[in-house]
């Protein structure tokens, strides 16, 4: 193929989306590739959707992008075997004309997106695997060579947008492969329900939702976490942990799948439900420390693909979709000024991220994962001591409730020493501030 | 025990028949060298068994595509791992 274009973005998820929807919206030439039947059947997401990111791509999205719900409800749960303890935050200004989060669903939601790609002038083409980089004497990136016959594509600037398995990128010597320690396997279910009971059984009406957030016994220990959605018709259930954990406990996913479903806190909200689907994906969740270079001559990382994940708050599409518009902005503005996509002037794509709360945030938590890997009795010990906490201090048998303080003091520091709990308390703080 | 196979029975797939995308390197380190053996155990479809001679069988016909065997054989790198042919392999509904 002669034609030459102005950027290729290899991938359709949100990443992806954003940086060629932008590039397209500004005139460019440019080319996605997509390796799934359609964009998003290769996707996989809880998925909460933060509008402020998309918002500022696509300002009138909630007009026709398929969301579920709103969300009105957040819960944390932490589970013992047979209890859990948790928090709600409820609140109807979450009921405002623009709300701030929304579940949704990956298949349907990346192909809209990628229907706006199309409408603003980019050529989208599926079912094509990009396999390798092209490259000149320099070592430049030029191009893309897919599975399709004859498939060279060339092209000034290559944006990776291809997600945690980015085997381009490390084929090209651009990173390491991932480290076991660096990334979470999540596998999770979508449990439909008429739409009656999804609304009574979480207490909510219209397009509300609930989200529950859950840690404790059911990660076995291993640094993880489980999560629930409320979607219109369905249920999404998930949990997920840390592939050096799982390596060592020598655990099976779908077993702790299993056990969630059956948790006496869960099993009645999915009761009745039909299982339709059951997927599996990664997620980069070495933060801060274990950002790759984004950048070089004639390429450009994205969202998962440069392991742009704030695990702390479960945000990673939306740090893919600012990732991918800074990305673009940058080639449109070096595109407008007539300069060429070389590692020097592609570095003020790294000097947008650094002023955007993307590595502001990731800064901030550059210390939790080590310290969540190096102390596993946040999801092991803490759980079972907070459930018993409360089991012992809910029960009425005659004990009087200063005793029973002393029992629950008596508890934690058997467990831990009050040494320990000071320092997981301030090794919290430190690694969060 | 849990039937892992129902699970997989709920998603689409297109497979590329007799091209698997993903492949043991060399079969005589799983027998041999790997102790862990853990892609038996952490691959969410169950794609890899334990042979009764002591080496680790491959069918990728339910591979969910998340490269977890791939990163979990750190000490080896014994998985070659690659993406599907475009348009093959699994087809998210939901997602
Ligand atoms: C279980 C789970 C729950 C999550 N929950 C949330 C949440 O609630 N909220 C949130 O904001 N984030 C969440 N995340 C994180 C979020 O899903 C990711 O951060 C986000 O999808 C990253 O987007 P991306 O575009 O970089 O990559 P992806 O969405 O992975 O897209 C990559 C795309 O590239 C394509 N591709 C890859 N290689 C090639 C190739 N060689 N040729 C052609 N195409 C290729 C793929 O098919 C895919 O379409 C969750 C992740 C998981 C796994
Ligand atoms: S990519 Fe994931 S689902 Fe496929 S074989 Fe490897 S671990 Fe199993």
């Amino acid at each position: 193929m002669a034609e030459k274009f102005d950027a290729i973005v290899v991938g359709a998820g949100p990443a992806g989306n954003a940086a060629a929807y932008t590039l397209a919206k500004a005139g460019l030439n440019v080319l996605q590739l997509e390796r799934g039947e359609t964009p998003g059947t290769k996707n996989v997401q809880g998925a909460i959707l933060y509008a402020d990111a998309l918002e500022r791509i696509i300002p009138d999205f909630r007009e026709d992008a398929p969301l579920e719900r709103h969300i009105i409800e957040q819960r944390m749960w932490v589970l013992d075997d047979k209890s859990f303890i948790g928090s709600n935050y409820r609140s109807d200004e979450f009921n405002s004309e623009k709300p701030n989060r929304y579940t949704i669903l990956r298949a349907p939601f990346d192909k809209w997106f990628s229907s706006k790609v199309k409408e603003a002038g980019g050529l989208v083409i599926c079912e094509t695997t990009v396999t390798e980089l092209l490259r000149d004497e320099s070592g430049k990136v030029i191009g893309v060579r897919t599975d399709r016959e004859g498939g060279d594509i060339y092209a000034n600037v290559v944006i990776l947008a291809d997600g945690v398995n980015s085997l381009l990128a490390t084929r090209a010597g651009f990173h390491d492969e991932i480290a076991p320690k660096n990334v979470a396997l999540a596998v999770k279910e979508i449990h439909f329900l008429p739409q009656e009971v999804v609304e009574s059984r979480f207490n909510v009406k219209g397009d509300e939702g609930v989200v529950i957030e859950i840690f404790g016994s059911v990660t076995h220990g291993m640094v993880g976490t489980a999560f629930l959605y409320t979607n219109r018709e369905s249920i999404t259930l998930g949990i997920g942990c840390m592939v050096s954990d799982f390596k060592k406990a020598g655990i099976a996913p779908y077993t702790l799948l299993e056990e969630l479903k059956a948790h006496p806190a869960i099993a009645p909200l999915i009761e009745g439900g039909e299982m339709k689907e059951y997927a599996a994906h990664l997620i980069p969740e070495g933060g801060y420390k274990a950002i790759p270079q984004m950048y070089g001559d004639g390429w450009m990382l994205v969202g998962d693909s440069a392991g742009l994940v704030n695990a702390a708050h479960r945000e990673g599409s939306n740090l893919a979709m600012t990732s991918g518009r800074l990305a673009a902005e940058t080639v449109i503005a070096l595109h407008n000024e007539g300069m060429p996509c070389t590692a020097a002037h592609l570095a003020r794509y790294k000097t947008a991220m650094d002023e955007s709360f993307v590595m502001k945030d990731l800064h901030k938590y550059r210390q939790l994962p080590d310290t969540l890997h190096n102390n596993p009795q946040f999801f092991s010990v803490y759980p079972q001591l907070l459930n018993r906490a409360a089991h012992t201090m809910l029960t009425v048998d005659g004990e009087d409730k200063h005793s029973k303080e002393r029992a629950i003091r008596k508890s934690f520091v058997q467990r831990r020493s009050l040494w320990g709990l000071m320092g997981d308390a301030f090794r919290m703080w430190r690694a969060t501030r | 025990m849990i039937k892992i196979e129902e699970k997989l029975f709920q998603n689409r797939y297109k497979v590329d028949e007799g091209r698997p995308h993903i492949q043991i390197a060399n079969p005589s380190v799983c027998s041999s060298t790997c102790e862990v053996q853990a892609c038996t155990f952490a691959c969410p479809a169950a794609c890899y068994s334990a042979t009764e001679t002591g080496g680790v069988e491959l069918n990728t016909d339910g591979c969910l595509e998340c490269g977890t065997c791939r990163i979990i054989c750190s000490e080896h790198h014994n998985v070659d791992w690659a993406y599907p042919r475009g348009g093959h392999g699994i087809l998210f509904k939901f997602g």
